[in-house]
């Protein structure tokens, strides 16, 4: 423990990504460990919550104890604990939860729950250092669609949300529709890197009442129902040219939602997280439409992207800073809203 | 020797501390609030009732299991948690066993039962020998009936001395157990009929001392049970097997 670093101990378990990570100053990645366990649920089409947990368990003190190790510290050295508590899936942020609170707790050290969407958004700051708020937040993920304004390291102002599946659930469920298998993010990223964007017309969703809500349930069904059509005049489907017309469907809608927001308040940065933005379309037109708008873009790397612990370590500094602590009694809250605090 | 022990393998959440054959302190709650936000602070509010030097604890003994997945998970991540911080290893309970062990002693045949949900209960069937715990049959997950039918099987000189029925699976099972069961049998009162902590801790010494104990990040649940997706995955491919002449 150094008189002018803040060195945290993260540990994150929210869904299938079993991760431990030590972040100095909520900047600096000392270590970043991710067990992924993609491949054990790939056969199930999807992530089993009950194979997850089991799986977390398994791993979770292999994780941490790396996590240290590749940081080259010790547990006396570090200064808090920190552990995503929410949302996520409730078994397996359970794992994380109990861990971090016996470590913290044995090794009379703070403890510091944060938020899974937070965590997310605060990955920019590993890589951007001079990214202040505030700024025009943009979560795409497995589970989340979130808009949000950041107007202080932990204040957020939601302005729009899906109001149905998240947009890596449309990923997933469309890749499964055209037999690309799980997870449907990177396979559609590639499959549509062969393809036609412009060949299918999708229609964008709009949602009645909110200028920036999303939708992609309409999207995902028709998608099915070209897929359908399809199959009954026995015209074949170019999986390539459905791949990249779909994802050129969901960038736009997420391109447009931002670049209006953006210019609806004001706001003159932007900055996108979750495993969604990992997606190399939508990086390069979320690139391409702030730069032609006037805005700056942040955008962790694809590392930083999908679910990993450093990101939660971020987060956690900030909190730390504001003094905020959590107690023994800390619970995983699988709904957990943004902004509230454990 | 000086032991954390921890159950939360069913609807009791138990946590103590032992010292040689001592028992320091124990907190045992049943009550509906979750384990997560209950174990660590009860064994915080012991910990600090009994000045509890953390550097001298040897190890911490858990309920492994089995009991509810989350539960379990609960436990067992915390227990991990503090044997990695602590650099201690973790002691493997089995649930059943030591629920029978906090019975010591007892003359008859001990079988504790947890209800285990699709109209089975974890069960074993345990007994005395002077001063250790016999397994008659190991925990395993079964519907009642079976149990009683299994118990009634046995050699009379297991059970001549009576049987005694504990646990969550009581309640459920009492009347199923009373029609189907002619056997000699009762049930153990409120002091020794759920999970104790102290009683994980006092096996969880006998275990020590044999040096049957794992690193902490070795130690892992008992479920006795597959994931329902691991179990259903396996049936559809059982079913497909003969045609595509594959074996498993």
């Amino acid at each position: 423990m150094s008189a002018q670093n803040i060195d945290i101990l993260a540990i994150e378990t929210s869904c299938d990504e079993t991760a431990a990570a030590v972040v100095r100053n909520g900047r600096e990645v000392l270590s970043n460990v991710i067990y992924t366990q993609i491949a054990l649920h790939t056969v199930y089409g999807g992530v089993v919550p009950e194979i997850a947990s089991r799986k977390h368990i398994e791993k979770i003190n292999y994780v941490v104890q790396k996590a240290l190790d590749d940081a080259e510290m010790t547990l006396d050295e570090i200064d808090a604990v920190a552990v995503t508590a929410g949302p996520g899936l409730v078994g397996a942020l359970l794992v994380g939860v109990a861990e971090a609170k016996a470590i913290a707790w044995a090794a009379k050290k703070p403890l510091i729950g944060v938020h899974h969407i937070e965590g997310h958004i605060s990955a920019n700051y590993i890589e951007h250092p001079e990214l202040e708020p505030p700024y025009l937040g943009l979560i795409v993920s497995g589970g989340h669609t979130h808009l949000v304004v950041v107007k202080d390291w932990s204040e957020f102002e939601i302005l729009g949300r899906t109001v149905d599946d998240a947009a890596g659930e449309a990923f997933d469920k469309v890749a499964r529709a055209i037999g690309l298998g799980y997870p449907g993010g990177p396979k559609i990223d590639k499959a549509a890197k062969e393809g036609n964007p412009d060949a299918i017309h999708f229609p964008k969703a709009k949602v009645s009442g909110s200028a920036y809500d999303f939708s992609f349930s309409g999207l995902k069904s028709a998608v099915l129902n070209y897929l359908n059509h399809a199959e009954m005049v026995h015209e074949e489907v170019n999986p390539a040219d459905l791949a990249a017309s779909f994802q050129k469907a969901v960038v736009e809608v997420l391109c447009d939602h931002t670049v209006s927001a953006a210019r609806d308040l004001g706001i003159r940065k932007v900055a996108m997280a979750g495993g969604v933005s990992a997606n190399s379309a939508l990086r390069a037109a979320m690139q391409k439409t702030c730069s032609e708008n006037g805005l700056d873009f942040y955008v962790p790397s694809p590392v930083y992207c999908t679910d990993n612990a450093a990101m939660i370590g971020a987060a956690a500094y900030h909190e730390y800073l504001s003094g905020y602590r959590s107690g023994w009694d800390l619970n995983a809250v699988p709904n957990l809203r943004l902004g509230e605090h454990l | 020797m000086k032991l954390l022990a921890l159950d939360s393998s069913g609807l009791v959440a138990s946590a103590a501390v032992l010292e040689d054959e001592v028992l320091l302190a124990e907190y045992t709650v049943n009550y509906k609030k979750t384990h997560s936000q209950t174990l660590l602070p009860m064994l915080d509010e012991i910990a600090r009732m009994i000045e509890l030097d953390l550097s001298e604890v040897d190890a911490v003994a858990v309920a492994a299991g089995p009991g509810s997945f989350t539960g379990l998970r609960i436990g067992s991540a915390t227990a991990k948690g503090l044997g990695l911080a602590l650099g201690r290893p973790v002691i493997e309970v089995p649930t059943l066993a030591a629920m029978a062990y906090g019975l010591f002693g007892a003359a008859g045949l001990l079988c504790p039962i947890m209800d285990a949900r699709r109209s089975q209960v974890y069960s074993g069937i345990y007994r005395f020998e002077q001063a250790s715990l016999v397994t008659v049959r190991d925990q395993e997950p079964k519907a009642v009936s079976e149990l009683c039918a299994e118990l009634t099987a046995l050699p009379e000189e297991l059970t001549g001395k009576g049987i005694l029925f504990l646990g969550d699976g009581v309640p459920a099972y009492r009347d199923l157990i009373d029609r189907e069961l002619a056997l000699p049998h009762t049930y153990v009162p409120a002091h020794g009929n759920r999970q104790r902590a102290a009683a994980v801790g006092a096996l969880g010494e006998v275990y020590y001392a044999e040096g049957r104990f794992v690193k902490a990040e070795e130690h892992v649940p008992i479920y006795l049970r597959k994931s329902q997706a691991e179990q259903q995955r396996e049936e559809a491919l059982r079913k497909q097997a003969p045609l595509k002449g594959m074996t498993l």
